[in-house]
């Protein structure tokens, strides 16, 4: 394929990496007081990002289309996850800047470098993008690190601020080990199979002795394994997203936990299912065990962002049974349906943990007694959202689960007990759900005086809320979407 | 000629090195050097094996973790540095605010 058509494919990113650029410069040029304008632009170009994104939907579904000599794909399923990694940028940058005024207000002082936060999201959400169509080993390891790079900054962002200091350092130590051992399983899996290319791996993967190949994925899952926050790499969860500022903790466990899984189903399902291993019983183990200490160890939690943190942990697990049922009709389909519901339901649900911490400047569940009556609007989407990620229907959180749920069952009889843990576990985490609503509207509220919402949350938080009410009631137009998405190999 | 599998086996010894250092030291600045051990373990043992298949894609690979490692020196320090500015300290021990 000639380069200029090349390039005619790689308009969304191109397009990411020149608004981040443009933010660079608007930077610059706007005063200290007026930094929202740096978001409002981020913003603007994100939206027209998704026009070429869906002039690509409409252009490419087949399967195994790559640019640059095999190292990038733009397949469907790539496509799909520009989507959600445009639109989850979109919706943190609108809740930021209402984050960063409310908690400026009440500290007193501004923020000298919103600026940049902007632009770290917009670069980030490249990042994401560029994740999740790399079909090279090479371009896999640096696409990761682009993302791990800019998110260690955004969790540290903060800076006088020691959580946030601290949870940059855990986050950051966590993260370049992770990247360190996945790096090595890479170089095994190269040495193993002499290419970085995962499509000419797949040829040769079948002649591999079966042990190196198990150490060389068992590697290559640590770096994975943090990406997504699966058990037992997911220690660093907690302390991050308590420490870092809350709309970067709603990008953390939405975005990078997508493009995670991208990564990890594109390698798993094109490179190493070929080669005959089962692979399947090692991922249904570590889904099953993520599911239970996400859970067990979120009925503790007193602090909303820290019982967000085990739960996106404990859904780790969940999705992790689509990758277990992949090569079924649904396994994919699953997958994909669940990550882009998760990804409405959870930032609304961390949206408004952040607005409750710029107010009233406390993450513990017990202040948010009596929060419908100080703000019944904000109490009934958290309900919305908490029911969903319970997966009550008509939500989408339901549809989500009911999904992944066949497709496991329609793949093979020897995954039905994975079913089960997936349903008890559901009726687990609806302990620490409900436990949010029942403060909310049946405790009596501390200090009567009404919450204020504002305008730019408040449109993030009805998107969100929209979405998930819709894609419960109505889903035909998502399964479409993923079904042409769902098929990595032509 | 020196053969394949002694530049293997230093490249796990280096790893497993780094490995341990990243368990073991309380030092944020130690922690941070064995996790460099471990990226240069990677880069010998893409080396070797570049050169045992005679391919170049070991070699480019290695071009660029070196250029991963550079940047998290950056990015690293930077944040080790506001840590020891808000505590006076680098062990990791005594960074826990975050716990529960």
């Amino acid at each position: 394929m000639p380069p200029a058509s090349d390039l005619a494919l790689l308009v969304p990113e191109l397009w990411l990496a020149a608004l981040g650029l443009v933010l660079l410069g608007v930077d610059l040029f706007v005063g200290e007081q007026n930094k929202r304008t740096v978001g409002w632009v981020a913003v603007g170009g994100l939206l027209l990002a998704l026009v070429p994104t869906w002039g690509l939907a409409g252009a490419v579904h087949r399967p195994g289309t790559t640019v640059f000599f095999g190292s990038y794909a733009v397949d469907g399923f790539a496509v799909f996850f520009k989507f959600l990694a445009i639109i989850a940028t979109t919706l943190v940058i609108l809740a930021s800047m209402d984050y960063f005024r409310a908690s400026g207000d009440r500290q007193g002082s501004t923020q000298r470098f919103e600026g940049e936060f902007y632009t770290l999201l917009v670069f980030t959400g490249l990042g994401l993008v560029l994740m999740a169509a790399s079909a090279d080993l090479i371009l896999v390891a640096l696409s990761i690190e682009f993302v791990s790079l800019t998110s260690y900054v955004l969790a540290a962002y903060l800076k006088g601020n020691p959580k946030s200091n601290e949870a940059g350092l855990k986050y950051f130590l966590f993260g370049a080990a992770a990247s360190a051992v996945m790096f090595y399983g890479f170089s095994l899996l190269y040495g193993l199979t002499g290419s970085t290319s995962l499509y000419v791996i797949a040829e040769k993967v079948a002649t591999v002795p079966a042990p190196a190949l198990t150490v060389s994925l068992a590697l290559m899952l640590a770096g994975f394994g943090f990406k997504i926050s699966m058990v037992p790499f997911h220690q660093w969860t907690p302390d991050v997203y308590e420490g870092a500022p809350t709309p970067v903790a709603a990008f953390l466990s939405v975005g990078s936990k997508a493009a995670g899984f991208a990564v990890l189903l594109r390698v798993v399902a094109v490179a190493i299912a070929p080669s005959g291993l089962d692979y399947v019983t090692l991922i249904a183990g570590l889904s099953a065990v993520s599911m239970f200490v996400g859970n067990l160890l979120a009925l503790p939690q007193r602090n909303i962002k820290r019982m967000l943190a085990y739960s996106s942990i404990s859904h780790a697990g969940f999705i992790l049974i689509g990758v277990a049922a992949f090569g079924g009709a649904f396994g994919n389909t699953g997958l994909l349906i669940y990550l882009f519901a998760y990804m409405f339901f959870t930032l609304g649900a961390f949206f408004i943990a952040a607005l409750i911490e710029a107010r009233l400047g406390s993450d513990d569940i017990p202040d948010y007694a009596g929060l419908s009556q100080r703000a019944p609007g904000l109490a009934f989407l958290m309900a919305l959202f908490m029911l969903s990620l319970t997966g009550i229907p008509p939500t989408a959180g339901f549809f989500a689960k009911f999904y992944i749920f066949a497709a496991a069952i329609e793949r093979s009889p020897a995954l039905l007990w994975l079913v089960a843990v997936g349903v008890v576990n559901s009726v687990i985490s609806l302990y620490y759900y409900v436990n949010v609503i029942r403060t909310m509207y049946l405790l009596p509220p501390q200090d009567p005086a009404r919450i204020q919402e504002p305008a730019v949350l408040r449109t993030a938080l009805w998107v969100t809320g929209a979405a998930t009410l819709l894609l419960g009631l109505y889903p035909q137009p998502l399964i479409t979407f993923a079904r042409a998405a769902a098929l990595l190999l032509p | 000629m020196v053969p394949l599998p002694a530049y293997l086996v230093l490249g796990a010894l280096l790893f497993s090195l780094g490995m341990i250092g990243v368990l073991v030291r309380r030092n944020a600045l130690i922690v941070f050097m064995s996790i460099e051990l471990m990226l240069n373990s990677v880069n010998l043992t893409f080396v070797a094996l570049s050169r045992h298949l005679a391919s170049m894609d070991g070699q480019l690979a290695v071009f660029f973790t070196i250029v991963v490692a550079g940047v998290e020196v950056v990015v690293g320090l930077a944040i080790i540095v506001e840590i020891f500015r808000s505590r006076a300290t680098v062990n990791l021990d005594d960074v826990d605010l975050l716990r529960g």
